[in-house]
């Protein structure tokens, strides 16, 4: 379009056609790409090099001199803990993103709900656990849960409850590794799905209302069908978020007690920074690839498919 | 295909209803009857931070209520900002994020105004690649940035790890993917119309960026650089992986590595810490909390 204008300028000027305009083209074509560049440059050399070489790393022994091939896999698929942080992983990540989804959708709703002029403040008040940076909220959660000064036990002593062990117990600390990811996760689904609320017709549920539509309907055959794009893509956001996180984990448990609230990321650090074995690691982290890709495959089916719309 | 559903909600059997207004009134009263439940389990553990940062370490031990302060005293706030240590991993995260910003913000404009608007060989790929990379996570890359970062000592004697500055070459990686994608997002909703005015008036390409789409996209460019600063302020893995060194370290890290001291956990330091560590983004928060929400949906919604 750009260049139509361009060329039309350029004949009024009698500048002559063709290769004027050619050159143009690619000087366009050259400038942008040196804007790019430093785009470039940082994916390749800082993500794709190294998601490349991590590929080669898993491949090596723990001296990191030897060809062993996939006898890092076959190591892992050997041992307990792995297994155990397969699990864990998979369970941390779907329970903690279920629940974030339908906290925040619900929460969403009642701030949807109220009057226009109070939700700003609720909205803002809402938010705040996504924005405090996940490692100091931890902390809090950490001390919240103190095995002899937390502050939860006490109000649960008021009703005769006896302490719960919520880092000690194996059972419990996964349910509090889920639960302040819960905490952190949900204002994001909450920000999301109300933008997506807002965005729904009001006659949409006007028609539904006159047509006698109850409540549960107005959100099953109205709501539901018009967010269906936003849900499905920050819960997919969501899944590969969690999937890969760190940050909770390594500052509640540090995978304790005994390895059972371990995800991929913390034993990766565990095995491949603190113990020192680089190659063992790296085949561990690799493990977060396949439900990324299978995640990413779908975000840009969805994304490629709009834009094709629009 | 709403049309279609909606029309199936006819068939359902019809619901008695009374005056509207009074079951709106009720829905009224319930949201905020559950607003206020959820305010108070999002808002529980930053104010609980902030009651135990005003305790004394013998009141905090003690067998006290410890969701009240008897006697508040701002001595773990003296204590921590008069420490050489605190205020230290305060500048090295101030720094690392000032410039990690700034380069971003380079980066990603220059990169998304050519991926907008001026087309060339490879870019519909790179558009996609560099969504692509802002879902690779960074607990996928701190392995082989760490073995690399070896290999650059080994073979060329510059030493990367342990440096605070290092931080600054590592954080781009979270943050340019991300405020590209936005950016080209923010700079295709410009109306072709604009710039091609420009072009016919004679303006470089550099011009129309400068006077043109910067200025046109500036909440997009606010949102973007909000993000970048978030993003690098509460960065754990890396820091954790590639510093040790106390000198070296960044808020978030220093916080969890050096005030808890063997099994002792200073609590009312940790929390005052912590606090104080969230602040300059809570602060931007408060100010900016519509470029804030703007760029978060952004993510998702444009695109």
């Amino acid at each position: 379009m750009a260049d139509i204008a361009v060329s039309r300028a350029g004949t009024v000027n009698g500048a002559g056609g063709r290769t004027s305009l050619h050159r143009l083209m690619q000087r366009k074509s050259t400038v942008a790409f040196l804007m790019a560049l430093p785009l470039i440059t940082v994916i390749v050399l800082l993500v794709v090099y190294p998601a490349i070489y991590s590929l080669h790393l898993a491949t090596l022994n723990k001296s990191m001199e030897r060809f062993v091939g996939f006898g890092n896999f076959t190591f892992l698929f050997g041992r307990e803990t792995f297994w155990l942080v397969v699990k864990q992983s998979c369970i941390f990540a779907i329970t903690a993103v279920v629940f974030k989804a339908l906290i925040g959708f619900v929460v969403a709703h009642f701030v949807h709900n109220i009057p226009s002029k109070g939700q700003r403040k609720w909205r803002g008040m809402l938010l705040v656990p996504w924005v405090i940076p996940p490692a100091m909220s931890t902390l809090a959660w950490l001390w919240l849960f103190d095995p002899s000064y937390s502050a939860f036990n006490w109000i649960l002593a008021l009703f005769g409850i006896d302490p719960v062990p919520w880092t000690g117990d194996a059972y419990w600390a996964r349910f509090s590794v889920i639960l302040v990811n819960i905490w952190i996760g949900a204002p994001f689904f909450m920000i999301m799905y109300l933008a997506a609320l807002k965005s729904v017709p009001e006659q949409l549920y006007e028609a539904a209302a006159i047509d006698g539509a109850t409540w549960w309907q107005r959100i099953w055959y109205v709501t539901l069908p018009m967010m269906r794009n936003i849900i499905a893509i920050t819960t997919l956001f969501s899944l590969i978020v969690t999937f890969a996180n760190f940050d909770i984990v390594r500052v509640l448990t540090a995978g304790g007690p005994l390895d059972h609230t371990h995800v991929f990321a913390t034993w990766a650090f565990r095995v491949g920074i603190e113990g020192g074995d680089i190659p063992l690691g790296a085949s561990v982290s690799l493990f977060m690839v396949p439900i990324l890709a299978v995640a990413a495959w779908f975000i840009l089916r969805d994304i490629t498919k709009r834009g094709n719309e629009a | 295909m709403t049309a279609v559903t909606a029309s199936d909600a006819v068939a359902a059997p019809r619901p008695k209803y009374g005056s509207i207004s009074k079951s709106r009134r009720w829905a009224l009263r319930w949201s905020y009857f559950f607003l206020v439940l959820f305010a108070i389990f999002f808002l529980t553990p930053p104010i609980y931070m902030f009651i135990t940062s005003l305790k004394s370490s013998a009141e905090i031990s003690a067998a006290t209520n410890p969701w009240w302060v008897f006697e508040p005293t701002l001595e773990n706030y003296i204590e921590l900002l008069t420490q050489n240590q605190y205020l230290i991993f305060f500048r090295n995260s101030a720094i690392v994020s000032v410039c990690v910003v700034s380069i971003t913000m380079i980066i990603s404009v220059l990169a998304a105004f050519a991926l907008a608007r001026m087309k060339f060989w490879g870019s519909a790929t790179l558009a996609t690649g560099v969504f692509l990379t802002y879902l690779i996570p960074e607990t996928l890359l701190f392995i082989p940035l760490f073995k690399t970062f070896a290999f650059v000592r080994d073979t060329t004697g510059i030493e990367l790890m342990n440096h605070w500055w290092t931080l600054i070459i590592l954080y781009p990686t979270l943050t340019v993917p991300f405020c590209t994608w936005i950016m080209i997002g923010y700079f295709a909703s410009i109306p072709k119309e604009l710039d091609e005015a420009a072009l016919i008036d004679g303006a470089t390409w550099l011009q129309t960026l400068t006077k043109i789409f910067i200025p046109v996209a500036l909440p997009g460019l606010i949102a973007a650089t909000i993000f970048a600063f978030t993003v690098s302020w509460a960065q754990f893995l890396y820091p954790l992986a590639f510093t040790t060194s106390t000198d070296q370290l960044v808020l978030p890290v220093g916080i969890v590595t050096t005030l808890i001291k063997g099994d002792v956990f200073n609590w009312g330091q940790i929390m005052t810490g912590a606090l104080l560590g969230a602040a300059p983004p809570l602060i931007i928060y408060a100010f900016l909390m519509d470029y804030y929400i703007a760029g978060l949906t952004a993510g998702a919604t444009k695109g």
